[in-house]
Parts: C-alpha cells; structure tokens; sequence
C-alpha cells in the first residue's frame, strides 16, 4: 500500500486545547467510573463513586473556558450553538466539533446534577433533595444517562482530530475516539486512587480501584499498539517520533505503572501516589504527542 | 456587465504561467491583504511559501536543478508522503521548472466546509466556497480539514482567511482582481461549463504537441466531487502539493469508523470496571453504609 499523503496546515491547536482534552478525558471517565460503582459496587466503594462525581465536575468546570479561549473569536463562542447568518441552532452531526460543542452542554447539565447529589450524599444539607434524586433508580437512569455523554466527552476529541486531513490524525481515523476514551478511564482510575489516599476508605476498596485501573490500562495498551500500527501502515508514524520518543516513554510507564504496584515489591515500596502519578503523566503524554506532533 | 448567478470558477492553466506573481499583487491589493514579512529563501524563486491568511493565490514555483555531480536538487516543493520531496519530471538538461499559481479550489464536496461548526462556510450563488468573517469564531476546525492547505488563521481579525473568488467583485459584475491582472492569461475566470471546454481543447493541443504528461486536475468528479477552480498540470498532481484522486478524501470518512472504534472501546471499559467492583458486591463483602 503506498503511503498516505497530506498536504494539509496544521491548526495550531495547542495548550488549550491540551488541557481540554486532558480535562475533557478525566471528567467523562471519572463520572463514568462513579456510575460503574453506584450500580453495580458494594455499599462500601460507595464513597469513591461520590468522589467520582465530584472531580468529574470540578474537571469539567475549566474545559468550556479553555475552548473559549482557544478561540480566535472568543466572544463568538455562542455561534458554536447558534448560526448567526440563519437565525437558526447550528448542529451538524457530522462536524465533531458541532457535536461535541452540544454534548458539552449536555453532559455539563448531568454532571452539575450528580456533583450536587455527590455533595448532598456527603452531608452538606442545602442540598440534600438531590441526595434523593441519585439515590434511587432515578439516579441511576440520570448516571447512566450521563456517563453516555461522559464518554463521548472523553471520545470525540479523538474522533474531532480524525476528522481532518492532517496527517497521523486522519490515518488513525479509527483508533483515536477509542484510544483518548480508555486512556481517560486510566488516568480517571489512577486520578481517584490518588485521592483515596487522602480519604478513609475500605482496603478492598482500593483494590477494586486498582483492578479497574489496570482493565482500563490493558485497553489503552490495545489501542496505543492499534494506532502505531495505523500510522506505520499509513507511513506518517515519522511525525510522532523524534523527540516524541521522550512523551512515549512517559505513556508506556503510564501503563506499566499499575501493573508494576501490584506485582513489583520494589513498586510496593514506592510513595501511595507514584504510581497514579506516573499514569496522568502518560494520559497527558499521549494527548500531548498526539496533538502537537503531526502539527510539528 | 452583471455576472449570472450560476457556478463560475477558475482554470488555471500551468503550462504559460510565467511566475510574474501579478497575481498575487492584485489579490493584495483587491482584499487589502497586507501579506507577511518578506523572506529570504536563498534557494527559490518562491518567496510567498504557502497560501494562507495573507496570500489568498501562491505562485508555487518547483524547481529541480542538475548539481556539478550529477545529481539534482528540489527546492522542496512537491513534499508527499511524510514530507518527502516528489521528484518533478526533469525536463531538457536534467532540470525541472513549473509555476503554478494556486488558489483555493472552491471544491465541489469542501472539506472546509463541511467540518466547519459555526456554518460559517458557505456555498454562494456563484457556487464558490466562502467563508463570512463576521460569523467565523476562528475555531481553525477548517485549516485542519482543508487538502490543500489553503486556509489561514489572521491574528488580526481572529477568523480564518481564503481566496472568496472575489465575492464582492462578482457581486458588481466584475471578474476576481487575479484573473485580470494575468498578463499571459493563465489563470482564466468564466462560467464552469465554458472553462471546462476550452480546458479540454487546451490539453488536446498539448497532448498533441507532445506534452504527454499533461493532465486536468479537478476538471473531472475524480477529486472532492471536482474542482471550480481547476488546473492544467504539466506533471503528475503531488509535484505541485496537490493530493492524487486516491489521497484526495473527505475528513467525514473518519466519523463512523471513529465513533464506532470509541462505542466499542466504551462498552469494553465499562465491562472491566464493572468486572472489577462487581465482586466486591456479589460477595456482600463489604457492609459500610453509604
Ligand atoms: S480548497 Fe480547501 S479551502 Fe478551498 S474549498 Fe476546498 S477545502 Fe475549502
Ligand atoms: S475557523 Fe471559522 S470558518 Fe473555520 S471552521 Fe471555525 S468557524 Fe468555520
């Protein structure tokens, strides 16, 4: 097959852009993760769920900022849900961006909701009509509700960046949405083992906290092999090489980081937070590789 | 004279282009571009570099002269696959030279225009591609779709820039500032329908003379559904930066198979997280209340 060609500028889409889809990625996972344990975990993980939620928003709250002042216009944000020459809602389904600009609204409203049902389960009382609402079968149709546009969150980014014709962008059309989701779960996973450090929780707790990190990191270690593959059959795997070596070194300690803790006695010895450390060190390795090498 | 409202376009016809660059001047001029800071390349006629914000036509000039070894040199237009310069056919004595003026192609299927989210970019009456700067939030999501590296992102105005084919100019009967200022009449302006014919007559004479590498790019559906503004090449597409029939793709190809690869990675994660806190709840192994 001979190699693919591009011809395209790059979009100069930079540390913005970065941090929304480093952010973009641990809100959607880490409210995902929060839904997987308020439905189907014990009594006792119930307690990182609440967390899940609450870093799930407090993440979100900087990705509209980032996006609005990533803008050349950044006062024309609103014409990303309103054209403005028709008077009518801009909605292209098949513009990523367009999409995602929606979801974001969307997912913002859920992920507002379950903060507050999170806050209000931990006993700030103003709030406590939403401890309630999460509680019951609602709360978890609202979770699973929301953890659909959590992911597509921590997706589409991906999918924006396929579609184009830039260069490793374009040739790995079909792995990107995948790879930024279940690198978002990892680096959600490894984000709330952190926190429980911080927290009184039950021992088993963090070990099926850690069991999920790895099932995510096995899956991003999928999908990292399918996208070099991608870009090697496509011929552009040159444009994140190079001094991209350093970035990839970090994502593949990323994911060796949780397996390393619980199979490594010398891991064993290594500060609580080292190794969910080194795993959002690789999430944003990853994203940083991705977005600023085929751009380089 | 009013100028229809029916496709109109460009044809570019490489093959007398004489690289004056007036052209360029007159684009300047008509949109008040103020165009970047000269540079000195050293090691090309060519030093407008790329289209952009500022230069809304490129006189693209590759270049390949013979070395006292033996070897030939590329100015390193024609970069294809992975950035690797293509190699223009060498004409008389081992050297390559071709000027093409390039400009935005006012695709038929416009990769701009298609990702574009604020429906800035938009098809007008003429049936060219415009991008309306007082709707344009400079998401720049158009200069990561477009082929041919044809959009710029103007600091100033902080919207995305292009070639708009004179919008204002048809609009008052009058033909885009380039096409008038050509003095050997390579880039021609008229109805589609006619530049195609006279196209097709220009590569018959020159087939005929000899020019077998000659082709039409753009004339025919084969790239993004054809191209109002199409040329006359005297080498093969990817010598002057332009993506073949086979590269030329559509950014929403990627939507299903991305969205799909992300839904199947969504339901896998999911069944490792449940995987993991599940145990722990079928075992009743731990009582702490919520
Ligand atoms: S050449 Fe580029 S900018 Fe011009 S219409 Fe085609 S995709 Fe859009
Ligand atoms: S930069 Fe402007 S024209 Fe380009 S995609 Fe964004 S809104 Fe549309």
């Amino acid at each position: 097959m001979p190699p693919s060609e591009h011809f395209a500028a790059p979009p100069n889409w930079e540390w913005w852009i970065l941090g929304y889809f480093v952010l973009g990625g641990i809100s959607g996972g880490s409210y995902a993760i929060a839904t997987i344990i308020r439905i189907f975990g014990a009594p006792a993980d119930q307690r990182i769920s609440r967390l899940g939620y609450i870093v799930s928003f407090i993440a979100l709250i900087p990705c509209p900022i980032f996006l609005t002042l990533d803008l050349g216009q950044p006062l024309r944000f609103w014409h990303m849900l309103v054209d403005t020459s028709e008077g009518a809602l801009a909605f292209k389904y098949w513009s990523p961006m367009s999409l995602g600009a929606w979801a974001l609204v969307i997912y913002g409203l859920f992920s507002f909701v379950s903060f507050l049902g999170a806050l209000a389960e931990g006993g700030t009382r103003a709030l406590s009509p939403f401890a309630g609402f999460v509680r019951g079968t609602l709360g978890s149709i609202w979770g699973a509700i929301g953890t659909f546009f959590g992911l597509f969150i921590a997706s589409y980014t991906g999918v924006l960046l396929a579609v184009s014709n830039q260069a490793v962008w374009s040739d790995a059309g079909w792995v990107l949405g995948g790879l930024f989701l279940a690198s978002g779960l990892t680096g959600s996973a490894a984000l709330l083992l952190a926190l429980l450090r911080w927290r009184e929780v039950e021992a088993g707790t963090a070990v099926r906290l850690e069991m999920a990190d790895r099932n995510f990191a096995i899956l991003e270690a999928i999908l990292v092999v399918l996208f070099v593959v991608s870009v090697g059959i496509a011929g552009t795997i040159g444009k994140v090489l190079g001094i991209w070596i350093v970035l990839w070194i970090l994502v593949i300690l990323g994911l060796l980081a949780p397996f390393a803790v619980s199979r490594s006695d010398a891991a064993r010895r290594w500060p609580p937070v080292a190794a969910p450390v080194l795993s959002l060190l690789g999430l944003l390795a990853l994203r940083a590789l991705i977005i600023f090498g085929p751009q380089s | 004279m009013a100028i229809e409202a029916r496709p109109v376009g460009f044809f570019t016809d490489t093959s007398i282009c004489i690289g004056c660059k007036a052209c360029e001047v007159a684009c300047k001029e008509w949109n008040q571009l103020e165009g970047n800071p000269p540079s000195f390349t050293a090691d090309s006629y060519d030093n407008t570099g790329q289209l952009d914000a500022q230069n809304w036509r490129h006189v693209q000039f590759v270049e390949m002269l013979p070395n006292a070894d033996g070897t030939a040199s590329t100015n390193g237009n024609g970069k294809g696959a992975g950035g690797a310069a293509v190699i223009p056919t060498p004409i008389a004595g081992g050297q390559a030279w071709l000027m093409m003026s390039d400009v935005c192609k006012h695709c038929q299927q416009a990769s701009c225009l298609e990702v574009c989210p604020t429906n800035a970019i938009v098809r007008t009456e003429f049936d060219t591609v415009l991008i309306q700067q007082s709707v344009c939030n400079g998401c720049r999501d158009c200069i990561s779709a477009c082929p041919y590296g044809v959009i710029g992102f103007n600091e100033k105005t902080g919207t995305a820039q292009k070639c708009t084919l004179c919008y204002d100019r048809l609009q008052n009967g009058m033909q885009p500032a380039c096409a008038k200022a050509c003095p050997t009449e390579s880039i021609k302006f008229g109805y589609l329908d006619d530049l195609q014919k006279g196209a097709d007559q220009r590569l018959a004479a020159l087939q005929k003379g000899g020019y077998t590498k000659a082709n039409l790019y753009g004339r025919d559906t084969s790239v993004y559904g054809g191209l109002n503004a199409f040329f006359l090449l005297m080498d093969k597409p990817e010598v002057y930066n332009l993506p073949n029939a086979e590269n030329a793709k559509l950014p929403s190809r990627n939507n299903l198979p991305g969205y799909l690869g992300g839904a199947v990675t969504a339901v896998a994660g999911l069944v490792g997280g449940i995987l993991a806190f599940r145990s722990a709840r079928m075992s009743g192994a731990d009582r702490t209340p919520r």
